[in-house]
């Protein structure tokens, strides 16, 4: 029971119902929603962007710079690719938590509050723990971050578990006790910055801090250690949800809450479990960037990367290797925005609608098969031959 | 405030610079960093783009902006300007202090101008454009105190930060010289300036918190608000245009907001312009003459640097007598008989 793999089983020609299941049923997701559907999802989404352009008075030419600006901004150069790397990492980190979340059925809306909790924690003992050699103090930190998002992300767990609270709402209002509550202890003279009576926090010590990889090279590459705990985290994600017992169990309620409950699986724990677990993944992602990027604690730090996770998360089809795929892709479309801004003058707001309609058409893998039904026909076959 | 004022820089900015000739110009570049509210903000950020404009037209320049639309983005943002292409960067706004000063030390041979922040010790690739508000800012809270019905005036401001909290110092002081002067009791919501507490939204980008503190201060009885958060006070404008400007009127910041605003243009009483395009055209200026050199540019009354906007609309609601004061009022700052710091 404890080692069930996950291998969907294909079927020869799936019935409306069985379509259905599949898109509720997320391990069973098949090579053609994992890749060929984000594939034209991208390309249509692009394809629209530029119609936007058109329609804002953009010009043809500054069109397509902006669209190599894109693809040199993300990946055309080795700043660009440390660019998206940094971008990515709490993007990925984040979704991975709301990934395991899917799969257990719950909808973690409150990424973004795990995530302030989380910066909030690591900040602290990232500053005040003078002395210590690095080898101590950078775990600790991190510890910090994901022990504070967990355990603020099981409250919402445990309400759902006690009393029912639905953890949509509860997460909601969590992320907005999360906003006010970094708020409040940025004035806090222990961790406002001496000398600032604006919220911000004193600076993590150098001895907390992520290093970053490749200052070797150039002191401006920015990718920093935490792509290797991102790495780490999808490993150990795909390690729990597919190969031990508790992995089982949370897809197992997740799929069917009452008949993993008639298999004597505790629902409760369970709940209060996964909540954890994505809580602990947010609240790393905080520390991401607290110990990694900014060093530092201010109102905005989150920068709605929590929100941005859930679409990394749905991107991915909640899949560890799809999460970090899609969260890789946003970390691209982030950086690469930047030099659209810088090289072609196009606004950064594009990019949001660019990636606002990717998430559209992943969202509905139907129409995108509607618009590219031989793309799906062809692949269909190929690709039922290649899965295992 | 008062120890960047000593290490005065620049010959100072006229408010209309005189069309300089085309230098060898086409090929410098001046490259922006804007802060959060982004660069069509119709105040902070646009007022100091509208100085690479004029740059632009005036002196042939290339210029280029790239928009912070968190506090995440700042060292990006500045990080992909680097590289050579820019003879100068640009960063508007006290929160990128940090930011800035990281990239400039790492970057010792790229130039540096940053809005809103002087730094101490100075740094040798770094000017600084600092604005001592509060002068125009006392003007304005004279102004206000004289034409309020209610006897109580407003602010609020964004974050609490010098570059913000200046304006409201000014203003709340202003309100108390006049009180001192004409014997009234005119009262300043939102703001303490011993203590250091006041009303803060917190953001410089949420048009509806805008409008939400403007109206709580409306209930208590302002009549004449003080918005200082960049568009956000749009927001509070928008409530004095429902209201009508009879029951409440606003003061912009940063740009004579009857002009960037003009839908709104008939709320505003006045605006207290901080004369960042002006700054920004003279360091671009200083730059291509190859005379950067890092310190403090302090726009004042007297330099035109800060100032406070015609009444437009008002104008003739204002009463002349109130109107010579301020003149006084204003050529005692500039001569410093009149101490707007206490």
């Amino acid at each position: 029971m404890s080692n069930t793999p996950a291998t969907p089983t294909p079927s020869p020609s799936p019935s409306a119902s069985e379509k259905l299941l599949q898109r509720a049923a997320p391990d069973r997701v098949e090579f053609e929603d994992l890749v060929i559907v984000p594939i034209f999802a991208v390309i249509v989404a692009l394809v629209l962007g530029a119609l936007t352009m058109l329609a804002t008075n953009v010009s043809l030419p500054t069109i397509g710079l902006s669209y190599i600006a894109l693809i040199q901004g993300s990946v055309g150069s080795l700043n660009a690719l440390s660019e998206t790397l940094t971008a990515a990492a709490p993007l990925i980190l984040a979704g991975l938590g709301i990934a395991l979340g899917f799969r257990a059925g719950l909808f973690n809306i409150g990424a973004e509050g795990q995530l302030l909790i989380g910066g909030m924690a690591s900040v602290i003992v990232g500053f005040s723990l003078p002395d210590l050699p690095m080898i101590i103090h950078l775990p600790l930190a991190l510890l910090a971050g994901a022990l504070a998002g967990g355990l603020y992300a099981a409250i919402a767990g445990w309400l759902r578990a006690a009393t029912g609270a639905h953890e949509v709402i509860s997460t909601i209002m969590l992320n907005l006790i999360a906003f006010r509550l970094v708020d409040y202890l940025l004035r806090l003279p222990i961790i406002q910055k001496t000398g600032r009576a604006d919220p911000i926090s004193k600076s993590v010590l150098d001895s907390a801090e992520l290093p970053r990889l490749l200052e070797w090279i150039d002191p401006n590459l920015r990718v920093h250690a935490g792509i290797i705990l991102v790495l780490a985290a999808v490993f150990l994600v795909h390690w729990i949800l597919f190969k031990s017992t508790i992995g089982f169990e949370f897809r197992a309620s997740g799929e069917n809450p009452d008949a993993a409950r008639y298999a004597g699986m505790r629902s409760g724990l369970i709940i209060v479990l996964v909540m954890a677990f994505a809580g602990a993944l947010a609240g790393l992602a905080g520390a991401n960037q607290v110990l990694g990027v900014l060093d530092r604690v201010t109102p905005g730090f989150s920068a709605g990367i929590g929100f941005n996770a859930i679409a990394v998360a749905l991107l991915g089809r909640s899949h560890p290797v799809g999460v970090l795929l899609a969260g890789l892709l946003f970390g691209a479309l982030e950086a690469g925005g930047r030099q659209m801004q810088v090289s072609a003058g196009v606004s950064i707001d594009l990019i949001a609608i660019i990636q606002a309609l990717i998430i559209v058409f992943i969202a509905a893998p139907l129409l995108v098969r509607k618009l590219f039904p031989w793309g799906f026909q062809r692949t269909d076959k190929s690709s039922r031959s290649k899965t295992p | 405030m008062t120890a960047l004022r000593t290490s005065i820089l620049a010959s100072m900015v006229g408010a209309a610079m005189a069309v300089a000739s085309p230098v060898t110009a086409q090929d410098f570049s001046a490259c922006q960093v804007t802060d959060t509210g982004g660069i069509d903000d119709n105040s902070f950020n646009q007022t100091a783009w509208k100085g690479v404009e004029d740059a632009e037209a005036q002196l042939g320049i290339k210029g280029r902006f790239l928009e912070s639309q968190a506090e995440t983005d700042y060292e990006a943002n500045i990080n992909s300007l680097l590289g050579g292409d820019c003879d100068i960067i640009i960063t508007v706004g006290f929160l990128l202090g940090d930011a800035t000063k990281t990239a400039a030390e790492a970057n010792p041979d790229q130039k540096f101008s940053i809005v809103d922040f002087a730094y101490d010790p100075p740094v040798s690739n770094i000017l600084g454009q600092v604005y001592a508000t509060d002068e125009a800012a006392f003007l304005a809270g004279y102004l206000a105190a004289g034409m309020t019905k209610t006897g109580v005036l407003g602010t609020f401001g964004g974050i609490n930060i010098p570059p913000v909290t200046i304006f409201m110092d000014g203003f709340y002081r202003g309100a108390t010289y006049y009180n001192a002067q004409n014997g009234t009791n005119v009262t300043v919501l939102g703001w303490n300036p011993d203590s250091r507490e006041g009303l803060f939204t917190n953001n410089f980008d949420s048009l509806d918190d805008g409008r939400a503190f403007a109206q709580n201060l409306y209930d208590e009885e302002a009549d004449i608000i003080l918005p200082v958060a960049g568009p956000v006070g749009l927001g509070s404008a928008a409530l004095a245009d429902e209201l009508g400007p009879e029951k409440l009127k606003i003061i912009g910041v940063d740009a004579d907001l009857y002009a960037t605003d003009p839908e709104n243009g008939h709320v505003y009483l006045t605006s207290i312009t901080k004369r960042m395009d002006a700054t920004v055209l003279e360091v671009i200026k200083e730059t291509m003459d190859g005379d950067f050199e890092g310190g403090v540019v302090v726009g004042t009354l007297a330099n035109n640097g800060v100032d406070m906007a015609p009444f437009h609309d008002m104008e003739d609601l204002v009463p002349d007598a109130l109107k010579q004061e301020l003149e006084t009022i204003r050529q005692g700052i500039i001569d410093g008989k009149i101490d707007v710091k206490s």
